[in-house]
């Protein structure tokens, strides 16, 4: 049996559903029977290079840099999964929506508490930077996700059940205690 | 159960029930371990019949079952898959119609929306969210009140009321901007027990009692197990 290619990337996410994926314990050693891994944090490979059969997607899209990772994605991957509440409704970073950019920076940089040692108020302007948008958005408000995986993180057997059926085409089994928001 | 005078005859999803007279078919449901979902009703208090989670079908005609007394030979559709696509679409609406952030959220595991999602498996809703902008009032000494959450069921303005009958929340504003508020003078001098049963009653995490964070471990919680309504099913 040809192996099925697997990608993953961590948009605006904290690498949490990354680590949930290492959380299927021992069984990571029958997925690496089941696939091979392409571009992803897990081999630190940059650029595609061959079609991917499924695209693992954590976190949201903050900025530019995340739109243009997302979409690379969607034209080299068969299928994408949104993992975890950050891909599926901006999680966490999301909780800036609503506010306006130049005052989140503002308190981020100028006026917070915490900020010490911005005496010339400086708000963050390399050209290397990639530009915030205006909200977070969830990756399938940016282009077509297949599948969602909803948990902070989502729970391990959530994430093999549902690899496990894409890879060998079978139907998916989701029990009751696996599917939480949280 | 043996027809009695104070019971009629009813059908649920071609079950035929014997339930009593003068309820309200969630009631009579519930009386025979059926279970309809509800969100804004709660027992005890006046039905207000807003979130229309508890929709069934009766004559072919969409009905609140929480507002809609049960009568002798009435014919109901439940758990069918036309209403609880509809549920389900409810569901998708609040979520995306406030901010629920369910990881950083008090409630999560014991919130009635949350565990109506888990019920109804949503993944994702399939609307756009709106992510609106809204305010958290801690000003009270008791309690705070989280608009992010909110979902305006108007369970805490009817069951949460002092000794004379007075109303600590209320509504403030119309259509989109409707909202529920704490009375700030009232809400000054609220006692401790009625704060706990405010936040008790709040289907979501929208009123917090002050000082009580994540105290349930994960896997503990009410739904983390069982669905919504599984307690009702169970009790037949």
């Amino acid at each position: 049996m040809n192996k099925k290619i697997l990608a993953t990337t961590s948009l605006a996410g904290c690498f949490g559903c990354h680590m949930s994926i290492l959380d299927i314990d021992e069984r990571i050693l029958d997925l690496i029977e089941l696939v091979e891994f392409n571009k992803s944090p897990i081999d630190d490979i940059k650029k595609f290079t061959k079609p991917v059969d499924i695209g693992i997607i954590e976190g949201g899209c903050c900025n530019s840099e995340n739109v243009e990772i997302l979409k690379y994605f969607r034209e080299n991957c068969k299928i994408l999964v949104s993992l975890g509440e950050c891909a599926i409704m901006g999680g966490l970073p999301a909780m800036r929506n609503g506010i306006p950019i130049e005052e989140c920076l503002k308190e981020a940089y100028i006026d917070g508490p915490t900020v010490q040692e911005n005496k010339e108020h400086i708000l963050p302007n390399d050209e290397e930077l990639p530009l915030l948008l205006d909200q977070v958005y969830p990756c399938h408000e940016i282009v077509k996700i297949d599948y969602f995986l909803p948990g902070c993180p989502p729970r391990a057997d959530l994430i093999w059940n549902a690899l496990y059926a894409l890879i060998t085409d079978n139907p998916m089994e989701i029990p009751y205690e696996v599917v939480k928001f949280d | 159960m043996e027809k009695t005078n104070n019971k009629i005859r009813i059908t649920i999803d071609g079950k035929r029930t014997y339930v009593t007279k003068g309820s309200t078919i969630v009631e009579a449901a519930k009386e025979n371990g059926i279970y309809i979902p509800t969100l804004c009703h709660f027992e005890g208090a006046d039905p207000k019949a807003c979130c229309r989670m508890c929709t069934v079908k009766i004559n072919n005609r969409m009905m609140t079952s929480c507002t809609t007394p049960v009568t002798e030979g009435m014919e109901i559709e439940n758990d069918t898959e036309e209403l609880n696509e509809v549920r389900k679409s409810i569901i998708e609406l609040l979520f995306v119609s406030g901010n629920h952030f369910c990881p950083a959220c008090e409630k999560s595991g014991n919130c009635e929306l949350q565990a109506l999602a888990y019920r109804y498996k949503m993944l994702v809703p399939r609307f756009p969210y709106s992510f609106p902008r809204k305010e958290v009032d801690a000003s009270s000494p008791k309690i705070i009140k989280e608009q992010n959450r909110c979902i305006a069921c108007k369970r805490c303005i009817k069951t949460i009321r002092d000794e004379h009958g007075k109303h600590y929340f209320a509504y403030k504003n119309r259509g989109q901007h409707l909202e529920v508020i704490l009375d700030p003078v009232l809400g000054d001098t609220m006692p401790d027990d009625l704060a706990k049963k405010a936040m008790e009653n709040c289907p979501v995490g929208s009123i917090l009692y002050k000082e009580k964070g994540f105290d349930q471990p994960i896997g503990t919680r009410k739904y983390d197990k069982q669905p919504i309504g599984s307690e009702i099913e169970n009790n037949v």
